[in-house]
């Protein structure tokens, strides 16, 4: 399948250029962001009716992992509101840019940080702390102020979105998995790229700030790193940027050869792995465990947590591809190959999400009536009963959805491992039996 | 600045202002009572402030556990409180004073000290005389010891004693009643040609008499709400939490009253006839409306109306006596 230009459509170019719709949608996000901290600090402690663990662990997971990451890619980022104030901060204005620009530090962000390893550890901290994060609306008013106050503190110290490139942990699954997705923003012509003067898309101009993100879009190959934040539609004198429709995990068919990224792909489908298992399988001992933050047994399912991400897959994973010889080094190898784990860990979260989001879906209409759990019954349906949803469907839409991460893990297994040149069959072997694993765990 | 900018600040700033403004003022607009189990801090707030005549609206809500809210001395069912849920209460004080609200399920280990007060002030709509409660105008000692010396063979029967007080015509005012132990009685029977057995089937007749079914119930129901979760079901001292008691007990007892060398006692039994035999209606009155006796036992005073506490006397009785169904 080509590529379709979208931004040939002047509807949506129009829409993409023009400031006013983003800033909108950004106004309503950091409404409803700041409301959702303040719900979770005085509404009530009760999980399953308090706005902040009902709209941000429910209603937004579920539009973020089962549509905006598999179809829009990093289009999450594009409307997120926990990097603007620092932003408008660093910028010194929240429309076009000002005459003069605030002195804020403005330091570039240290090498050794400069890669997604920080994402990786924060990602699992709330991984490890998710049982109390997921159900006390304290701790996740708390950890949402956190994100806010750590991206307006790193935006006043080091130049650009310091926070989303390197510290989100959000934004370091949304942009591995980003690259399966249909949505990606591109230059169209390159040789009009290495003319232009003073690539304002990177530097900036009078019309708009410099990639916040870090990216010199002529140079753009991989959806992971681009935050769609629009800004080069709008600063690029030569209307050199698309945004263009593909097919899926085009960017796949480059495979990474990072060792963060990698990991990154282990984290996930370990993850996924645990958390079926634990939330949503039949042993109470493992729950236990995991819901008693600090206990002994805690500490125990946070080594087998850690132990399973690190040790197990990737171990099992190396032991598969040894026998895969060839003039390449194990290392690269093996970050390469386990880009066939990209599209096989999204659908595991897919799966997982499903059963997660459908059955407490019902808790959204009481909480949009109570959202601080006062007694307020706004819209009426402030008592609704906790009902799951669509109970019938969801063992063959999960089966469906791990079959079908399994067939496009195998496929992205052969193109990784065509790129490297050996045998994709012990990577398949392996996306099969964790299929298996993760049939067995949420069947 | 150009005029968009402005524009723009300004929506972000309003909308900032209200995402933050309108949570905090309806937080503020909302009293909420939180019922928490006691090991975490139990009502909060737990003492509000009402006028006699003016409708006392309460929204309440649990942070953990159903707990159930009622009023002592009020007539009124107790309501359930679902963790989670608010739910929506209105009073009506016609006097003024101190009420204590409580919790009316066991929520935990601490149950009876889920208690907070609802102080009403006013002048009474209905001025009525208080009189001392009866234990008080007799000057009972309540920690006197009060076995009964003797104790009947075989439970007795109310149902054989009915006959035999009418055929021997003995009769027994409600005053002496109150202030008679069971074995008290027994022994004035002595004059009687009645036999031991016989004389105790009488006692057992009497203290039925002195109950209706109604209160019966009613003191049957109190006694399953409020008591039996140390006492236990049927009255042997071994309630849900009273092993738990026993062991929590004394340090807990000691934090709670100040008191440095309280000894930790289990709960009464009630199947015990030394002890029940040997109390008089007038000397568990005391107990009850005092409480303490050197265990968890709340002080009930606060909570049960007279009537309440008199049927809840009749109800305990009846482990020791067989009464008709
Ligand atoms: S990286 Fe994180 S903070 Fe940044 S835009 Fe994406 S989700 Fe938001
Ligand atoms: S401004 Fe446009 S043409 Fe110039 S380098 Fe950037 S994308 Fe290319
Ligand atoms: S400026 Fe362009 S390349 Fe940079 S993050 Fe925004 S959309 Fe992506």
């Amino acid at each position: 399948m080509a590529k379709i230009e979208l931004t040939r459509i002047p509807f949506i170019k129009n829409i993409l250029k023009s400031r006013y719709p983003q800033l909108a949608v950004f106004i309503v996000m950091l409404i409803g962001y700041i409301f959702a901290i303040l719900a979770g600090l005085i509404g009530t402690p009760v999980g399953s009716h308090n706005f902040s663990i009902v709209f941000v662990w429910i209603a937004w997971w579920a539009l973020l992992i089962l549509v905006a990451v598999p179809f829009f890619g990093r289009g999450w980022c594009a409307v997120c509101p926990i990097p603007l104030p620092g932003e408008w901060l660093q910028r010194g204005a929240v429309l076009s840019p000002p005459d003069k620009r605030p002195k804020w530090l403005n330091l570039r962000v240290p090498k050794m940080f400069r890669n997604i390893w920080l994402q990786n550890i924060s990602f699992l901290l709330l991984a490890l702390f998710s049982s109390v994060l997921l159900t006390t609306p304290n701790i996740t008013g708390i950890v949402l102020a956190a994100m806010l106050f750590a991206a307006i503190g790193l935006s006043t110290v080091f130049e650009r979105r310091a926070f989303c490139r390197y510290l989100c942990p959000v934004g370091g699954f949304i942009g591995l998995y980003s690259q399966t997705a249909p949505v990606e923003l591109r230059i169209k012509d390159k040789q009009v790229c290495v003319t232009c003067e003073g690539k304002p898309c990177y530097n900036g101009s009078s019309t708009g700030y410099g990639c916040p993100w870090d990216i010199f879009p002529g140079g753009l190959t991989k959806n992971t790193y681009c935050g769609l934040c629009m800004e080069c539609i709008r600063t690029c004198p030569h209307d050199n940027i698309a945004v263009n429709l593909r097919p899926f995990s085009a960017d796949l068919a480059k495979p990474s050869t990072r060792m963060d990224e990698a990991f990154k792909a282990f984290i996930m489908l370990g993850s996924a792995i645990i958390y079926a298992g634990v939330l949503l399988g039949p042993w109470g001992a493992f729950k236990d465990a995991a819901y008693n933050v600090g206990s002994g047994a805690w500490f125990i399912y946070a080594v087998v947590f850690l132990a399973i991400i690190f040790v197990v897959l990737p171990g099992l994973f190396t032991l598969g591809i040894l026998n895969t010889k060839n003039a390449l080094p194990l290392k690269q190898r093996f970050a390469s190959l386990s880009t066939a784990l990209i599209p096989l860990g999204l659908m595991f979260w897919v799966a997982f999400s499903l059963s997660f989001v459908l059955t407490n879906a019902s808790y959204i209409i009481a909480a949009l009536s109570d959202p601080l759990g006062l007694g307020w019954n706004l819209f009426g349906t402030a008592n609704m009963a906790w009902q799951p949803m669509l109970t019938s469907i969801l063992a063959p839409a999960q089966t469906l959805v791990l079959v079908g991460g399994l067939i496009w893990s195998a496929r992205t297994a052969q193109k990784a491992a065509g790129e490297v040149k050996v045998s994709p069959i012990p990577v398949i072997v392996y996306c099969l039996l964790a299929t298996c694993l993760m049939l067995w765990l949420l069947l | 600045m150009k005029r968009p900018e402005l524009i723009a600040r300004f929506l972000i700033v309003t909308g900032i202002l209200l995402a933050v403004g309108a949570p905090l003022f309806l937080w503020a607009r909302t009293p909420l009572i939180h019922a928490r189990m006691a090991e975490d801090g139990g009502w909060n707030p737990d003492i509000i402030q009402a006028q006699v005549g003016k409708p006392l609206h309460l929204k309440i809500t649990s942070d953990d556990v159903v707990h159930g809210f009622a009023v002592g001395q009020m007539d009124m069912q107790s309501v359930d409180i679902l963790p989670g849920k608010v739910t929506d209460i209105t009073l009506n004080f016609d006097k003024p004073g101190i009420y204590t609200f409580y919790c009316t399920r066991w929520c935990g280990l601490n149950h009876w000290r889920m208690r907070g007060t609802i102080e009403v002030s006013g002048s009474p709509l209905d001025p009525e005389p208080v009189s001392p409660p009866l234990y008080v105008s007799l000057d009972l000692d309540l920690d006197a010891p009060h076995e009964a010396p003797l104790i009947p063979a075989d439970q007795p029967s109310a149902i054989n004693g009915q006959p035999l007080t009418a055929t021997n015509s003995i009769t027994l005012s409600r005053e002496d009643y109150l202030t008679h132990s069971p074995y008290d009685v027994f022994t004035e029977l002595k004059n009687t040609s009645l036999t031991e057995e016989q004389r105790w089937d009488v006692v057992a007749y009497i203290w039925q008499s002195n109950t209706t079914s109604v209160s019966f119930a009613n003191g049957k129901e109190l006694y399953a709400q409020n008591c039996a979760a140390c006492h236990g079901e049927n009255g042997a001292g071994d309630g849900v939490f009273a092993d738990d008691l026993a062991i929590a007990g004394e340090s807990s007892m000691q934090s709670m009253e100040g008191a440095m060398d309280m000894v930790m006692q289990s709960p009464v039994d009630f199947t015990d006839p030394h002890r029940m035999l040997g109390a008089s209606p007038a000397l568990l009155q005391g107990k009850i409306l005092r409480g303490g006796m050197g265990t968890g036992m709340p002080m009930w005073g606060s909570i049960f109306t007279e009537e309440q506490i008199w049927d809840l006397i009749a109800y305990i009785y009846s482990f020791q006596f067989e009464y008709q169904n």
